[in-house]
């Protein structure tokens, strides 16, 4: 297809490459250095209590016995914690949390630190910990979702989402000739990195020094520094490397304050690194959801309305619901369209933004229900949604910046092999007597923008040095954003220096929301950019130059030489131009944001059809996904290896949420059972096969100058819904909750 | 850390004499190492039994039986041919189980005393039913809420009338496996007949063990498809001769605090000539007495239509090589029964 970009803007033969990711070997061979993998001399190892109930108050901790063990050196409870400056139940920014940092003896949820030890070994810290055997005065835990009361969400930011209504709703149900009206239910998830959350904190003086793994560096400096009255500029972190994210680790968790405070108290390096058991708590987690959704067509199978009422956990001291119901705005053409978010407080940790916040969990259910829709409507699942194929974002009427979904439907249909799919379920079986089931379902995510700076050094020798703030998470920063700014200079990748992952660097920016390339990228490749221009500026005004008096022309760097942009007869190598400038390093900043004009023109989003194949055993009920096809349209795409991976990543988690995690809460005392591996289940590799991504060729001029979308969550998107629509197909049950088990099939 | 004590003892004497309140066993260590970690348990003293001599064999005795020594490898076990071939049901339940890092880890004697997974090994649970009641027993309780015995490796063993040969203090003793685990009560924690201080020397087939190996499977039902502890699994392997059942044997997992073998179904289908009829009407007798805690009904339904197949899958045959995925549903499908 042709490549409609602005072909001012340079793109060298970096980007669109697989290359495959820069610290991959650093990463298999243990070079790479995690944060749990500081130990400084003189550190001190601490270790927190996690509350076993999940309402009520701390009654004992036996301080004494803890501190006789040997090697514990600090027992930090609310009795003795040092002040600190941030109050931990302000809300700073927008994107704070309360946190549970020892302010008093009041206990919220299962898994906050009560109290925290430290010691001169792990080992002893740990005992100190078990020792301090807390008693409790407990009340009886709010866990149970359908008992609690709900109540409106409040719009106001991060974690309370705005609704939304556009056209007439009672019209749209009064015109519907039928209609579906349905409730599904998601399971409360816990992000589990392969990496825990961990810190290593060293004072000097009223600096800081962090070794932690963050998703947001520049943010992270401001908030750690607002809690300890200090400037921002004394917070350093260091974070090279994630053992993945998801979302968790955005925000500072309360344990990681306690770090800080503990190593301004003791006067020494203190290091902290959570329990597996220990994700299960203050880290955030993906909020349990009940969603309703009323759905009606009318005689000619359009959408007449599209009703979302979601009712989302939340704790019972701070706010995010998950913003389910914003999943149903955006996608399909409906007449009418509203977005409900209801709440609900229980005594559990805080959720927050976990991969594909909203749309994960929202298009879990739209899209079942859309299958049911279909099933009303006597219609194939896939011509049902091109019947309802939104040409502007409904509602609102803007464009797309860029759409190819219709191509993600064509184009994954024929891949998956769709056509000849029966409409009835129960229709198909395998040789070996195995009920299978085809499903699909769409795929929908923003394409949002944030700020990030970036700084371009070329240097004498015509390599260069790119440095940025941006993060690793395990997704490929380092590698693809090394690829944008290469061709910024038009240099090979292999020339290039990328620096980033420390806080001394450009702010990189939020490796969220799925725009860390574009973001990050966008401001590298001004930067790139702004190196260029001054370079062109001192050749043309050099007569030496063969670039001379080209003066308003615009350049163009290919292979370490400037060239005239439309005159390859013009060029002359980068060296050359800064050697006869005397030799010094050349540099230009940059930075990326999206104009607020251009956000309000258009709709902007990722797109994607995901379709499934499962098999049920017809009388034990275990499922298994045979098959997923995802096929997505999300700009360019800079690394296809890397968007590769991330798609797949997407998509196994989709069969995670679909058939594995779910959280379960003692009744009693609140607290969470499963909270470990054994009970908690994500696939295993077993449960992984027949996966396979396609990218969609898409240009999209309007989203950024580079035409980046991004591709870091939505592969969870649409999944979910269509293996819950393939085990109907396969079966004739239609389960309403998520994860789908053995029990729901053998009961339905 | 808890300091304890760790001894390693060469000698089964020395073990013995190493006992003392407290102490426990280590053998591969892949389930009391993770219980200490999380505090359930607290021994005051490891007795490492990996250099004790002679506990590391799998032979045939001169009576025909088998013995396997407390020390041979999960692993190493199922992987032996000699031993597949006869116990083919033994190795699929133990390849079903954990992960290949755990049986490497693990040792036979340490499978059959694993603890069962209760909710309060992460804290004080005040509700039995918490969680999923999905790994709550339904027979063997009389109703009261119970953790199953979790192995893969004892349901088999059950089947076939395997012993345990025991040590203590006071002399050697066989137990029957079938008799080995018990539920704990306010009065008596233990979750083993096993005397406190008594050690496991080896475990032992009987010689007529082997002679079910052509019709002979495991089964396993589980929440995904590797590297979880079964909802409900079973044994079922026959001899038939000229078209019958000579001898049947049928064991259910993961429904008891102990593996649940049903000597009324083993009985019905004794003469029998195989067929779906006859091993609906078994595995209806195999849940006689069944009793749901917890609202979980659906696992007495799974358990019947698990004991079900697993009986169709035996009459069909062993297959010639293990499945790739050992005991699943999903397990490659069988052509012609390997032992025609």
């Amino acid at each position: 297809m042709p490549d409609t970009l602005d072909r001012t803007i340079r793109f060298g033969s970096n980007s669109g490459q697989p290359m495959t990711r820069r610290d991959g070997i650093a990463k298999v061979t243990g070079a790479a250095t995690f944060t749990a993998d500081n130990t400084p001399d003189n550190v001190l190892h601490a270790v927190y209590v996690p509350a076993t109930i999940a309402r009520g108050r701390v009654t004992s901790l036996d301080v004494a016995a803890a501190e006789a063990h040997p090697g514990v050196t600090h027992v930090l409870t609310p009795a003795n914690r040092p002040h600190l400056h941030g109050d931990p139940e302000a809300k700073p920014t927008m994107f704070s949390f309360r946190i549970e940092v020892l302010q008093d003896d009041t206990v919220r949820y299962a898994g906050q630190p009560v109290a925290m030890v430290l010691g001169e070994t792990l080992e002893a810290a740990t005992e100190g910990a078990r020792l301090l055997a807390p008693t409790y005065e407990m009340a009886p835990p709010r866990v149970d979702l359908d008992r609690a009361e709900p109540y409106d969400v409040e719009p106001g930011g991060f974690g309370r989402p705005t609704g939304a209504s556009h056209g007439d709703i009672d019209a749209g149900h009064r015109a519907a000739v039928k209609s579906v009206d349905v409730t599904y239910s998601t399971a409360p998830q816990y992000h589990n990195a392969m990496e825990t959350h961990a810190i290593v904190a060293a004072w000097d003086g009223d600096k800081l020094h962090l070794d932690v793994p963050t998703q947001a560096l520049s943010m992270s400096c401001a908030a750690y520094a607002s809690f300890f009255d200090i400037p921002v500029e004394n917070v350093t972190i260091n974070s090279p490397y994630l053992g993945g994210g998801f979302g968790s680790k955005a925000v500072p968790i309360g344990p990681n304050i306690l770090a800080i405070l503990a190593a301004r108290m003791t006067g020494r390096p203190v290091k902290l690194m959570l329990t597996r058991q220990q994700m299960f708590g203050p880290t955030g987690h993906r909020g349990a959801t009940r969603q309703r959704l009323r759905l009606g067509i009318d005689e000619d199978a359009s959408l007449t309305v599209i009703d979302h009422d979601s009712l989302s956990e939340t704790s019972s001291f701070d706010d995010f619901h998950e913003p389910a119901a914003g999943a149903s705005q955006g996608l399909y053409a409906a007449g009418a369209l509203r977005s409900v978010h209801r709440g609900a407080r229980l005594d559990i940790g805080t959720p927050g933004a976990m991969r594909a916040p909203g749309e994960a969990s929202g298009s879990a259910a739209l899209e079942c229900a859309m299958d049911e829709m279909a099933e009303a409507a006597g219609m194939d699942p896939l011509e049902f949604r091109l019947k309802n194929y939104a040409e502007t974002e409904p509602g609102t009427g803007r464009p797309y910046s860029s759409k190819a979904l219709r191509d993600c439907y064509l184009q994954g249909a024929e891949r998956f092999g769709w056509a000849g799919r029966p409409l009835a379920p129960r229709q198909m079986r395998d040789e070996n007597g195995l009920l299978t089931g085809w499903g699909m379902g769409t795929a929908l995510f923003p394409c949002p923008m944030f700020m990030a700076e970036a700084r371009a050094t070329l240097r004498a020798d015509g390599s260069a040095l790119f440095e940025t703030s941006a993060v690793d998470m395990g997704q490929g920063a380092l590698t693809a954003l090394a690829q944008i700014a290469a061709d910024s200079l038009g240099l090979p990748v292999d020339n290039v220096e990328f620096r980033a992952g420390h806080s001394s660097l450009p702010d990189g920016g939020v490796a969220g929301g799925s725009g860390h390339t574009a973001t990050a990228g966008g401001a590298l490749h001004a930067a790139g950019s702004d190196v260029i221009r001054q370079l062109g500026e001192m050749a043309a005004a050099d007569p030496a130059s063969p670039l001379h008096g080209a003066g308003n022309a615009s350049f163009v760097a290919r292979h370490g030489r400037l060239y005239v942009d439309g005159d390859d007869s013009r060029s002359e190598p980068f060296a050359d131009i800064l050697s006869r400038a005397g030799g010094a390093d050349l540099v230009g900043s940059g930075s990326a944001s999206r104009p607020p004009e251009t956000a309000a023109q258009y709709a902007m989003y990722s797109h994607g059809a995901v379709f499934a194949e499962v098999k049920v055993d017809p009388d034990l009920c275990q499922v298994q996904v045979t098959r997923l096809v995802g096929a997505f349209a999300a700009g360019r795409i800079i690394n296809p290896k890397l968007a590769d991976s991330q798609l797949l990543g997407g998509l196994i988690w989709g069969i995670s949420f679909a058939l594995h995690e779910e959280a379960h809460h003692d009744p009693v005392t609140g607290r969470i059972v499963n909270a470990d591996f054994a009970g908690y289940h994500v696939p295993v590799n077993a449960d992984v096969r027949g996966l396979e991504v396609l990218t969609v060729h898409e240009d999209d001029p309007h989203v950024n100058l580079l035409g980046i979308k991004g591709v870091g969550e939505i592969g969870i998107v649409g999944t979910v819904g269509a293996i819950g629509n393939a085990i109907w197909h396969a079966t004739g049950h239609r389960i309403r909750r998520f994860p789908i088990r053995i029990e729901d099939l053998l009961k339905a | 850390m808890r300091p304890f004590d760790f001894v390693r003892p060469t000698s089964v004497d020395e073990a013995l004499a190493a006992w003392e309140d407290g102490a426990a066993w280590l053998g591969g260590g892949t389930n009391l190492v993770d219980l200490m970690k999380t505090g359930a348990v607290a021994p005051t003293r490891l007795i490492d039994l990996s250099r004790l001599p002679g506990m590391r064999g799998i032979e045939v005795l001169a009576d025909g039986s088998t013995r396997i020594g407390a020390l041979v490898g999960n692993s190493e076990l199922a992987n032996d041919p000699d031993f597949a071939g006869n116990f083919p049901m033994v190795a699929e339940a133990i390849l079903s189980g954990a992960s290949g890092q755990i049986r490497n880890a693990a040792t036979v004697a340490g499978n059959v005393m694993q603890h069962p997974r209760e909710a309060w090994f992460h804290g004080p649970a005040s509700d039995p039913l918490a969680g999923d009641t999905g790994k709550l027993a339904v027979l063997g309780t009389d109703g009261a809420p119970a953790a199953v015995n979790p192995s893969d490796f004892c349901v088999p063993l059950v089947a076939l009338g395997a012993v345990v040969e025991i040590v203590g203090p006071d002399g050697t003793r066989d137990i029957p496996v079938a008799d080995l685990h018990r539920m704990p009560t306010a009065d008596d924690p233990r979750h083993t007949t096993l005397t406190p201080g008594e050690l496991i020397l080896a475990l032992r087939l009987p010689p007529e063990a082997a002679g079910f190996a052509a019709h002979s499977r495991y089964l396993k039902v589980r929440d995904r498809t590797s590297f979880a502890f079964a909802l409900t699994s079973a044994a079922a392997c026959m001899r038939i001769e000229d078209g019958k059942i000579a001898e049947a044997r049928l064991t259910l997992g993961a429904v008891a605090p102990r593996p649940w073998r049903v000597a009324e179904a083993e009985d019905l289908l004794k003469g029998q000539t195989p067929g779906p009829e006859v091993f609906a009407t078994a595995a209806e007798l195999a849940l006689d007495g069944a009793r749901a805690v917890g609202g979980n009904d659906w696992k007495i339904d799974l358990a019947r239509r698990t004991a079900l197949r697993a009986l169709d899958m035996a009459a069909a045959g062993t297959p010639a090589e293990m499945p790739a995925l050992p005991a699943s549903v999903f397990g490659t499908q069988r052509k012609e029964p390997a032992h025609a």
